[in-house]
């Protein structure tokens, strides 16, 4: 197979920061190529480069495209040459239509004028290509994020895409959805489409990467034939060091009961329809508990309503919180009472991006930092620098903003908020979502340490091998209720799966 | 790619201090270049001093108003949301005083504090909407605006209503009387003015003795030296000259204590930081305890009394209440807020530079109006300057990435 592209001698410098240091990529004319690399490690300024995000000129080295030299202006001029680049953040427009989105900027068009029947036409037929049946008029915000990862991909091939870029194309995906996409990827290798993906999931790379390039640092590390590709030896190449345990060690010392859920239900905010239904979990001093479940199961749902309201309507249920029974009602009331909930986005929900790290730190507890209602702004240092070398913050100083740093570290600023509320339950919800190995590790520790703490950890989470790894207990929740509990000992992905299935089914029979 | 990941100390020294609060000492610099422009200028063509007692006191006496409303313009922004009314309710607050103390004859003393709660009556009104309906800000104070200013004009009858006596009058035109006889300099100015000047420069050594404490890397000693200098100077130049001539205006004491107590508000306290992580992040703020909702109730409650102020304030100047009072001066106020720094998002902007960009503003209206400027260049020159602050503000912000 001949090679479709060739980067060599990729360097790319921004002030202060060398990003790129003689980086080099071959993809073969047909294969799916993967990506990985720690966040940070260079993989999408890498796809910047290649996509003329970053024009020719602005970086050292070479790009060879079929061959020749390839000298991209900007994304337009690498379009044209067929390499279209799906980012993380979906580029559709919400309120217009699949046909609109699909041809947006290359418009099926004379003279300025659209020929919506020739749109609509072929809109079908790409929607068909990609295994979607939506009628070319739905407007693109009605799809769920899955449907709308395979809109892009639409998107990508109404371009006449020859190397299409996939950038964490399942992050924001339920298992489901994530199989479908990669099924699709390897359908699109079977007609010669030439495909990058950039993921974290070793287990994903495994199922389609033909060939893995590791790039740490700014620079490439390997690139492993498809025999080579083992999960150890790609984080290893990732880390830059033998990471024995994906998961780090801990025996648990679990107390006494110190919070426990009875009957709570909670009704969708708009809609008549109950969310949550009569589910009961206990969390004791010292315990990791796991909450499973597919995306729409009612996790999120269940820590929000819990965590003083912030979800729902008509909530009942009772809670009982270190032999008491707190006022949860407000967000405010739920800290003091001793909740904490990091929530699944961070950078939605979790953080005030162009705010600096000590401030995003002190936010939930400015009392602790003030006398009366004035602020000690020294003293809020003093609680910024205590979490930055506690949590291992990677930062010059804590007067960055958090906007700039790293999914990890952002990860760490939130979990530094959380804890300086001095919570004794811990509610992590999606907790290493997006963050690379490296960092994930970082948190897995930060967890342990705070059960060994004696505090309580209720984590949930899409990755099961995670859960698997981390929990003393898990929950398995579906349509809103608890389909079963697992201990550590019998937990595996099948059970969890079967549990998830059997309620599925007592659902449909009621 | 972050600059961030690593751990080396942040890089010191004057240019990196320069570097990182460009946008506040750039607008001090200025502001001090369009004063010594016009000085220039103006004594050049008009043979006139710019920098005269009288003209410096106007200078206070035209603007305090903008300043005062541009100090609850910046919570409102910074809340993430905007409020068109002011011009409006200033207008109609400005009319019932005038209604209570002409038709009805109450006490000056009384009045005031009626009036203002008025203010914070209409702020209440709109701001519930705002807060608790989530109606666009935008939306609701653009009714409040045509729906004052009717009210306006209904109160009014399409007349006057004036003059005031004088304890009303000396809102506005009134002056600090000398404790020390009536000679000429003003001493009482003279010694709040040094007294202001030492405080300043006294807060200053101990904030930085106080960072020195937490290991705060402070501003280099010259820089801060240098910057002190330049304000304490420039304070007993305008003490200095004021004195000479009436004194002290009564409003400029009312604006420079709203000033501090704003300051103060804005950057040390609880509220005050919730309000800018409410503007930068208003989902994060609710998920971490905030009561986001009351919050923006009260930027626009407390933005009802400060327009009721400055409605005042202007009513007395004018020593009658009109139904064109305040017409345009929520676009002075507003712009005020943005060449002073503050973000259209929501989350970022700082008194003191809203105290600059209203004093930028005020200095340029003044100075063109004496050299003699049609107000059809003033129009365009103004909404240049604006233009080019927030320009400036995008382009900085994009080079630090």
């Amino acid at each position: 197979m001949t090679a479709i592209l060739e980067m060599q001698g990729i360097t790319k410098t921004f002030p202060g920061v060398k990003a790129l240091s003689n980086v080099n990529l071959s993809v073969r004319e047909g294969e799916i190529h993967a990506i990985c690399g720690e966040n940070g490690a260079g993989k999408s300024t890498l796809m910047k480069v290649l996509s003329g995000v970053y024009p020719h000129g602005s970086y050292d080295g070479e790009i060879l495209y079929d061959g020749k030299p390839a000298r991209f202006r900007d994304i337009r001029d690498s379009e044209h040459a067929g390499i279209v680049i799906i980012h993380q953040e979906l580029a559709l427009v919400p309120l217009l239509s699949v046909a609109e989105n699909l041809f947006l900027g290359n418009e099926v068009a004379k003279g300025g004028v659209i020929n919506w029947p020739l749109a609509y036409q072929k809109t079908e037929a790409l929607l068909k290509k990609v295994g979607l049946t939506e009628a070319p008029t739905t407007k693109v915000e009605k799809l769920g994020v899955g449907k709308q990862q395979l809109v892009e991909i639409a998107k990508a091939l109404a371009k006449n895409v020859r190397l299409l870029i996939l950038d964490e194309p399942t992050a924001a995906l339920q298992e489901n959805d994530s199989q479908k996409l990669l099924d699709l990827m390897l359908e699109l290798k079977g007609q010669g489409v030439t495909q990058i993906i950039i993921s974290h999931k070793l287990n994903e790379i495994r199922r389609v990467a033909d060939r893995v390039t590791v790039i740490r640092d700014g620079s490439t590390v390997s690139t492993l034939d498809r025999s080579e590709i083992t999960e150890d030896r790609i984080i290893r190449d990732m880390v830059g060091r033998d990471m024995a345990h994906r998961y780090p060690d801990r025996t648990p010392k679990i107390g006494e009961v110190l919070m426990e859920v009875r009957n709570w239900s909670v009704m969708h905010p708009e809609q008549p329809r109950q969310v949550i239904r009569d589910v009961s979990m206990t969390v004791r001093k010292g315990e990791i508990v796991g909450i499973a479940g597919l995306m729409g199961s009612g996790r999120t749902e269940f820590a929000m309503s819990l965590f003083g309201r912030s979800y729902g309507r008509d909530i009942r249920g009772e809670v009982t919180l270190a032999g008491g029974k707190p006022d949860l009602s407000t967000v405010s009331k739920a800290i003091d009472a001793g909740l904490a909930y990091v929530t699944e986005d961070r950078k939605v929900l979790g953080l005030i991006l162009d705010e600096p790290i000590l401030r995003n730190i002190s936010l939930a507890n400015l009392e602790g930092i003030s006398k009366g209602a004035v602020l000690s702004r020294g003293r809020e240092q003093q609680v910024a620098e205590k979490y930055r070398k506690a949590m291992n913050i990677r930062t010059p100083t804590v007067f960055q903003r958090v906007v700039n740093l790293s999914g990890g570290n952002q990860q760490k600023v939130v979990l530094s908020k959380w804890l300086f509320t001095d919570p004794k339950v811990l509610i992590l919800d999606e907790p290493t979502r997006g963050i690379d190995v490296g960092a994930k590790f970082e948190i897995y520790n930060i967890m342990n340490e705070l059960a060994g703490q004696g505090h309580g950890v209720v984590m949930i989470s899409s990755e099961m091998p995670e859960l698997l790894g981390m929990c003393d207990r898990i929950y398995v929740m579906n349509e809103g209720r608890i389909a079963g509990e697992l201990t550590r000992a019998e937990a595996s992905q099948e059970r969890i799966m079967a549990l998830i299935l059997q309620d599925g089914m007592k659902g449909d029979a009621a | 790619m972050s600059t961030a990941e690593t751990n080396k100390p942040a890089p010191s020294g004057i240019g990196a201090h320069l570097g990182s609060h460009l946008r506040e000492n750039g607008m001090m610099l200025a502001l001090i270049a369009i004063v010594l422009f016009f000085f220039i200028i103006v004594r050049a063509v008009q043979g006139v001093d710019f920098l005269s007692a009288q003209n410096i006191t106007n200078l206070f006496l035209q603007n305090s108003y903008v300043i005062i409303m541009a100090l609850g313009m910046l919570l409102v922004i910074v809340a993430g949301h905007i409020d068109l009314s002011v011009g409006s309710v200033a207008a109609f607050t400005g009319a019932v005083a005038s209604m209570l103390l002409v038709q009805y004859d109450l006490p000056v003393l009384m009045v005031i504090p009626m009036v203002l709660v008025v203010g914070g009556l209409i702020g209440a009104a709109q701001g519930y909407w705002i807060a608790y309906w989530r109606i666009p800000s935008f939306i609701v104070t653009l009714a409040g605006m045509l729906v004052f200013r009717g009210l306006t004009l209904w109160l009014l009858g399409g007349q006057n209503i004036g003059p005031f006596e004088r304890s009303f009058q000396a809102l506005s035109t009134g002056f600090i009387p000398d404790l020390f006889g009536a000679d000429k300099p003003n001493f009482t100015a003279l010694i709040l003015v040094a007294v202001a000047a030492a405080a300043i420069v006294w807060a200053g050594i101990r904030g930085r003795a106080r960072e020195a404490e937490f290991g705060i890397a402070p501003e280099p000693a010259g820089f801060f030296w240098a910057r002190n200098a330049v304000v304490v100077i420039a304070l007993l130049f305008v003490g200095w000259k004021l004195a000479s001539f009436r004194g002290l205006p009564n409003v400029l004491l009312i604006m420079s204590v709203l000033i501090v107590l704003y300051a103060f508000f804005t950057e040390s306290t609880t509220t005050g930081r919730r309000i800018y992580a409410l503007g930068g992040n208003e989902k994060a703020a609710k998920l971490s305890g905030i009561k986001t909702e009351r919050l923006v109730f009260f930027t626009f409650v407390n933005m009802g009394v400060l327009a009721s102020l400055a409605g005042m304030i202007v009513t007395a100047r004018l020593n009658s209440a009109t139904p064109k009072a305040g017409v345009g001066f929520e676009l002075d106020v507003i712009a005020a807020v943005f060449i002073g720094g503050a973000s259209m998002t929501g989350g970022s902007g700082r008194i003191i530079g809203v105290v600059v960009g209203a004093l930028i503003m005020g200095v340029m209206n003044n100075g063109m109006s004496i050299m003699g400027i049609g107000i059809d260049y003033q129009q365009v020159i103004k909404g240049l300057v604006l233009l080019a602050a927030v320009i400036f503000d995008v382009y900085n912000k994009t080079k630090q990435g």
